[in-house]
């Protein structure tokens, strides 16, 4: 009984290692499927995954406008002090009322990780991940974005 | 007709006609020094970058295509780097032994090279006892993987030089039986008796069932040997940084980077002569015309191509399977490998008694 428990180990154990050997000896004899992209070479036609994310960017219309209310809810949610938002109170002409905006959006790309939890905690949708990675600059200042484009405001109807 | 014993035989004739029998074997020991160095540099160059080459269509990506036509100078490129690097020695490290380990592997991989037959009549050093020298000389090769782990000072080499003494002093065994199965058919230590014995066929297919056996448990203990994955438990990168050659820079860490490949190579080398014929050419039965094209390839085109062969099924090993844990390969030695080379041992005998080979 001992030994034909031992034998069927050693039998099923060859047979796991055969199966592997002819997934990758597969590979071996089929190699023009080539999963790598050739990155420098082929800059045009790089095909990125749906999921990379490569730096924040706020999403602007054909009208300069933004969603972004100002609410700092990003800023909250950033785990590394990545996002600063400097807000300002516009004053409206027909009422005369204060009104909280966003006057800066500072992004600190240095800093950030990729994490995406400003993405989700975004309440209007005013953000969301690029997929640009070609980041290198030579002095680090370059690296501090602002984010919100000059001129614009939010747009009506977001609050 | 040019062929490998025919130049040295012409080299052999010349020398003894200009000079002296004492100054004319001088000299030719010195050329045969010169030829192995060179020998292993190719080997180095070549290994490498068929290693990297595997590895990349393995997983499916395509590997060095930069230095040279489709990147094959790469490895060219980097010894050149290794060479101009500074070799450290760490502070609290044993001098001597710390700079002694690199060339004491290199010398159990040159003296290794010394019983190989490369070709039909063209081997270093047909001595009596071939095989019985190969399987001595090769387990010095834990000395020197000892002696780094342990001058390194670190104990991250400590760790990788003990696993592999533990790894070593085990396959040697089933190595070495593995081996006897076909010294027990051939009758002789002799390598170029045990090719000559193979003329009318080779071990494995001459051998029926228990040497395919001996040839599955030679190939896994000669893995396991040279420290190649799966079995690379002493430089295991994931677990021990890179094991007992962790402290080592520039040219010695790339010796013992040239002995693991040329270590390759003389396991592969040994595997191909005993069990596929060495420079034996392939031939079927009665086939005439067949064997007569078979004949016609060179023996060193024929050695070098099963060599070849077995480097890349080693190869393939390590790019597929997962690393061992420690009690996982000595279990694998003890329970499993052992056990059946003994039994298979006991079985190639009595074929070898009854005459049952072919």
């Amino acid at each position: 009984m001992f030994l034909k428990q031992y034998i069927q180990d050693i039998w099923g154990a060859i047979k796991s290692l055969a199966t592997g050997m002819k997934r990758t000896g597969y590979y071996f004899t089929h190699h023009k499927e080539i999963i790598t992209q050739q990155y420098p070479d082929n800059r045009d036609t790089l095909l990125l995954p749906e999921r990379f994310k490569g730096e924040v960017v706020m999403t602007h219309d054909e009208n300069n406008e933004h969603a972004c209310t100002g609410c700092t809810a990003c800023e909250l949610a950033c785990p590394n002090a990545t996002i600063k938002i400097i807000t300002k109170f516009d004053v409206d002409a027909e009422t005369g009322k204060k009104k909280k905006a966003i006057d800066t959006f500072v992004y600190h790309l240095e800093l950030c990780t990729m994490c995406n939890l400003c993405v989700e905690a975004c309440p209007t949708g005013a953000i969301k991940m690029a997929q640009t990675f070609e980041h290198s600059v030579f002095d680090r200042s370059q690296l501090t974005k602002k984010l919100n484009k000059p001129g614009s405001k939010v747009r009506a109807g977001v609050e | 007709m040019w062929s490998l014993s025919n130049i040295a035989a012409n080299i052999d004739q010349w020398l003894n006609a200009n000079m002296s029998p004492t100054w004319a074997l001088i000299v030719e020991m010195l050329i045969a020094g010169v030829a192995v160095i060179g020998l292993f540099a190719a080997l180095g160059l070549v290994l490498v970058i068929m290693e990297r080459k595997v590895s990349a269509w393995i997983q499916i990506r395509l590997g060095p295509n930069r230095v040279g036509p489709k990147g094959m100078l790469q490895s060219l490129a980097d010894t050149l780097k290794l060479l101009v690097k500074e070799g450290m020695t760490p502070g609290g490290a044993d001098k001597l032994l710390f700079n002694v380990a690199p060339f004491v592997a290199m010398i159990v991989a040159m003296l290794l090279l010394a019983p190989i037959a490369f070709a039909k009549d063209f081997q270093l050093w047909d001595l009596n006892i071939g095989v019985l020298y190969i399987s001595a000389v090769s387990s010095i090769s834990v000395i020197s993987i000892l002696m780094a782990g342990w001058a390194s000072n670190n104990k991250y080499s400590l760790l990788g030089a003990m696993r592999s003494g533990a790894q070593i002093v085990s396959y040697e065994l089933s190595a070495g039986l593995a081996v006897l199965a076909i010294v027990v058919l051939t009758g002789s230590l002799r390598i170029s008796d045990i090719i000559q014995a193979q003329e009318n066929g080779w071990w494995l297919f001459k051998g029926h069932i228990p040497v395919i056996i001996a040839f599955i448990i030679f190939i896994i203990a000669v893995t396991a040997e040279t420290n190649r994955a799966p079995f690379d438990l002493a430089e295991a990168e994931s677990e021990l940084t890179a094991g007992f050659h962790t402290e080592y820079s520039g040219m010695k860490f790339a010796l013992f980077f040239l002995a693991e490949y040329v270590n390759v190579f003389i396991v592969c080398a040994i595997g191909a002569t005993l069990f596929l014929g060495g420079w034996m050419p392939f031939h079927i039965g009665n086939w005439h015309a067949f064997n007569g094209v078979m004949d016609w390839i060179p023996s060193s085109v024929w050695f070098f191509g099963k060599t070849f062969f077995l480097i890349f099924v080693i190869m393939w090993f390590r790019w597929t399977f997962p690393r061992l844990r420690i009690d996982q390969l000595l279990n694998l030695e003890w329970k499993y490998l052992l056990p059946i080379s003994m039994f298979n041992l006991l079985l190639v005998t009595l074929i070898a008694i009854m005459g049952w080979h072919f």
